[in-house]
């Protein structure tokens, strides 16, 4: 009786266990779309990693690539041509082949301008053709990727730019099931028409509610898959995200969803995670307009700012400070750029011709509503008055309205944040290129375009070694930016119930390897 | 009647027409797109995009196809959430929103009329002081403090109700009870103070005093005689109470997560989504002229001065 009873209890809690295998993410907003050719936030991509995989996929500890649908890959000896094998029992969801002509399928319908893909701009960067085609000046015979067989995939770049591998696990060179498309149109993405070869797949779309994913059985890693569901919840109200959290209701808080008002509290929390990410807060200065036109005004509102005292003081959360726009990256150092020097500064603004501030033109401003950047807005200020003398005015604008403004060059300094897409200095410094769409500071420097340029033509540390040059320039001699600090990821989850979950540069996880413990 | 009732059905249209057609200008005035986004996206990328959704069409040629969509009941595609129509996120919406703001409607009417008889009727007694008392609480305090306080204590300190969602198999019916709250609170207040004062001026009246000579009985004096002619005012409150219950489920919806009609009207308006803020501007404003449509046809039962010719 005692041993019955015993089973029972057993089989009960492992039922539970079994039953209860389901994740629950506060994932910050309703996802624009889940056809990985329309998405461009964060949001989306957290949902994209569960659903589909490209040739490569996240390694949950390093973001990097790591073998995805492509079981190995070879590459050509000029560094231009790489050559992938698909694994034999790839299929979609519904059991069709993942040949390698549906990845080119795939790709010229990213490309395709009818389209309309917002990141198919990050193919054109690498693939040979691609950006031609995508624009409307090439055509789609000349994208250098081809079908060798059923399972070899060849693409030939534009130059050996290393970074393309770190890319392809992005959502912009994901494989898209073309037959579901034909079939269904529009619609495809919808829960009852859904194909995908992720890990999970779509179950339920409830909009601005939920989005469940189950385990995909026929996930060529399955057995990796050790949740049975999960569910994203678009919750943009930090703090009802965070109640629900601490009230059991939620297992995990991602990095933007995290209620920053809180964080004295956070800290204290065993829960909660922290670590660097490819990301940098900064303020752009508008070089062509007056004051910031002279680098030694730009180099004195710089140097004028302890930046230490910001992470310590006002945004709490474990920031890094920094003086470059790249942040340090697996074989890459940053620019030194302009630290903190007080009497530097002053003495740089006099040089300018603002002894004391004194004859320093009224200037703004500005940054995207939000408390974050209004208490950083109020610090700066603060020191610019006290250390140098300056009035600024500061003027918080509503976000598409922001970008508007920012994008017609139309403000002297203003707030700015850039997440890196992929692992190298290339993602920050391909920005301050002259014709570059974020050039939003009017930066124009001939040489640091050169070598910029160049550094698309080289591999290794010499490579690096050219970025850095690029950077010294941009950084340390012309100031086009004032660099405040480099981005943590904070993300809320309980370790202890969760396993498999790493905290990661890029902050990407792909739910392969997550396990409920407890 | 059915004269009134078809000439006012007719001045509906033009109404409609001119909010369709304003709020199609402005939105468009407004900075930033729906496409502009922190990275920028290369021109040829953009004009494709532009290409996709006819935007790169001249003003008046963008407005004709969107009204000749219209009178088709094509609401158009989500600029923002792409995968969807607009006719898909609000028929997903609306009933959800329909739910929250009818309930919160009926314990407001009910629980406002009711609290407003027995003030009325125990006037200057303890009851009547303690209910005017919370709602004065109930009128003065905004929704985005109470929803808050009231999930604070519910579900956070008594651990009573989930904080926040919406009906589902997993939580069942239980959260519809904060948001309602949080709803019908202002307005049962209004509604308590409001009934509290016409009934007391009703039953001051000679009509009332007649009835009472006549040996009724006080049940049947309330209800026939002083219910009657003193609700004429909360009646006539319903339309705005209406009106305030859709704006204000707009932050109940944003505190409690309810996937409501409010919920994706900030979403849209933030993302610049130009035809999910239309469809949400045209089913705002069909809601709100066919609630006083109904309000004046209810009026005309209870006013025997009203007539409808």
């Amino acid at each position: 009786m005692k041993k019955i009873f015993v089973a029972l209890l057993v089989s009960v809690s492992l039922f539970g266990a079994f039953a209860d295998a389901s994740m629950i993410i506060n994932n910050g907003a309703e996802p624009q779309s889940l056809d990985p050719a329309l998405i461009q936030g964060v949001p989306e991509q957290r949902i994209n990693t569960a659903i589909f995989e490209g040739l490569l996929r996240y390694n949950p500890k390093t973001a990097l690539g790591e073998p995805g649908l492509a079981e190995s890959w070879t590459v050509s000896k000029d560094k231009l041509t790489y050559t992938f094998k698909l694994r034999a029992n790839a299929v979609w969801s519904d059991g069709t082949p993942i040949t390698a002509q549906t990845v080119v399928d795939s790709w010229l319908r990213s490309l395709d301008p009818a389209t309309g893909s917002e990141y198919a701009y990050m193919m054109g960067m690498v693939v040979k053709g691609a950006d031609d085609y995508n624009s409307g000046k090439g055509k789609k015979e000349d994208v250098a990727i081809k079908a060798v067989d059923d399972h070899t995939f060849q693409m030939t770049l534009v130059g050996p730019t290393p970074y393309a591998l770190d890319m392809l696990p992005h959502q912009a060179f994901d494989v898209v099931p073309m037959h579901a498309i034909a079939k269904y149109g529009k619609d495809w993405t919808k829960p009852e028409n859904f194909v995908g070869d992720g890990p999970y797949i779509v179950k339920e779309w409830k909009p601005q509610e939920q989005i469940t994913v189950v385990k995909n059985p026929k996930y060529w890693d399955a057995k990796s898959v050790l949740l049975d569901s999960i569910e994203f919840l678009p919750i943009d109200d930090n703090n009802t995200g965070y109640q629900k959290y601490k009230n059991g209701e939620i297992d995990w808080v991602t990095s933007s969803s995290i209620p920053v008002a809180n964080i004295d509290e956070l800290k204290l929390r065993k829960d909660y995670q922290v670590s660097p990410q490819v990301a940098t807060y900064y303020y752009i200065f508008n070089v062509t307009k007056k004051p910031v036109d002279d680098v030694r005004v730009r180099k004195a509102l710089s140097m004028a700012l302890n930046t230490k005292e910001l992470v310590d003081k006002v945004t709490k959360g474990g920031e890094l400070v920094a003086t470059s726009i790249a942040p340090a990256m697996p074989g890459y150092t940053p620019a030194k750029g302009n630290a903190y020097n007080e009497a530097a500064a002053k003495k740089l603004l006099a040089q300018a011709g603002y002894p004391d501030g004194k004859g320093f033109p009224k200037l703004t401003v500005i940054y995207n509503t939000n408390d974050t950047h209004k208490k950083i807005a109020e610090w700066v200020q603060q020191k610019w008055k006290t250390v140098l003398g300056i009035d600024v005015e500061l003027q918080n604008i509503e976000w598409k309205t922001f970008l508007d403004i920012r994008n017609k060059h139309d403000f002297v300094i203003s707030r700015a944040g850039w997440v890196g897409d992929y692992q190298d200095p290339n993602t920050f410094l391909d920005m301050f290129l002259k014709d570059s769409g974020n050039n939003n500071g009017a930066y124009n420097n001939p040489k640091y375009d050169d070598l910029v340029t160049k550094a698309a033509t080289q591999s290794g540390a010499e490579r690096f070694k050219t970025l850095n040059q690029a950077e010294e320039i941009l950084m340390t001699q012309d100031e086009a930016v004032a660099p405040l600090y480099f981005y943590v990821n904070q993300d809320l989850i309980d370790l202890t119930k969760w396993s498999g979950w790493y905290a990661n540069p890029l902050g990407i996880h792909s739910y392969v390897g997550i396990k409920k413990v407890k | 009647m059915a004269r009134f009732i078809v000439r006012r059905f007719l001045s509906l249209i033009p109404t409609l027409f001119i909010i369709i057609t304003l709020s199609f200008i402005i939105i468009r005035v407004a900075p930033g797109g729906p496409f502009s986004s922190e990275k920028n996206i290369p021109e040829a990328i953009m004009n494709n995009i532009l290409k996709k959704y006819h935007m790169d069409e001249p003003f008046l040629q963008q407005y004709l196809r969107y009204m000749g969509d219209v009178l088709h009941g094509d609401l158009g595609p989500s600029y923002r959430y792409v995968d969807h129509d607009v006719n898909f996120l609000i028929s997903h919406a609306l009933p959800v929103s329909m739910l929250l703001g009818t309930i919160s409607m009926l314990v407001a009417v009910i629980l406002g009329i009711l609290v407003g008889i027995v003030s009325s009727l125990r006037q200057n007694s303890w009851v009547d002081y303690t209910a005017m008392s919370v709602a004065v609480i109930g009128i003065s305090i905004p929704l985005f403090v109470i929803g808050p306080v009231i999930m604070w204590f519910f579900a956070m300190r008594l651990q009573w109700l989930p904080t926040s969602g919406w009906i589902d198999s997993r939580r069942g019916w239980v959260t519809i009870i904060m948001p309602v709250i949080t709803l019908s609170f202002t307005y049962f207040a209004y509604i308590a103070r409001l009934s509290r004062a016409s009934i007391l001026e009703v039953l001051r009246s000679d009509y009332i005093r007649t009835a009472r000579a006549k040996g009724l009985k006080q049940s049947t004096v309330v209800v026939k005689h002083v219910l009657k002619g003193a609700l004429l005012p909360v009646v006539s409150y319903l339309g705005p109470a209406f009106a305030g219950i859709l704006t204000g489920s707009v932050v109940v919806e944003q505190v409690f997560l309810v996937p409501g009609v409010g919920r994706i009207f900030i979403q849209a308006a933030l993302n610049r989504d130009y035809t999910l803020i239309m469809g949400e501007v045209i089913v705002y404003s069909l809601i709100l002229v066919v609630l006083n449509f109904a309000v004046d046809i209810i009026y005309g039962f209870l006013d025997p001065r009203i007539s409808y010719k």
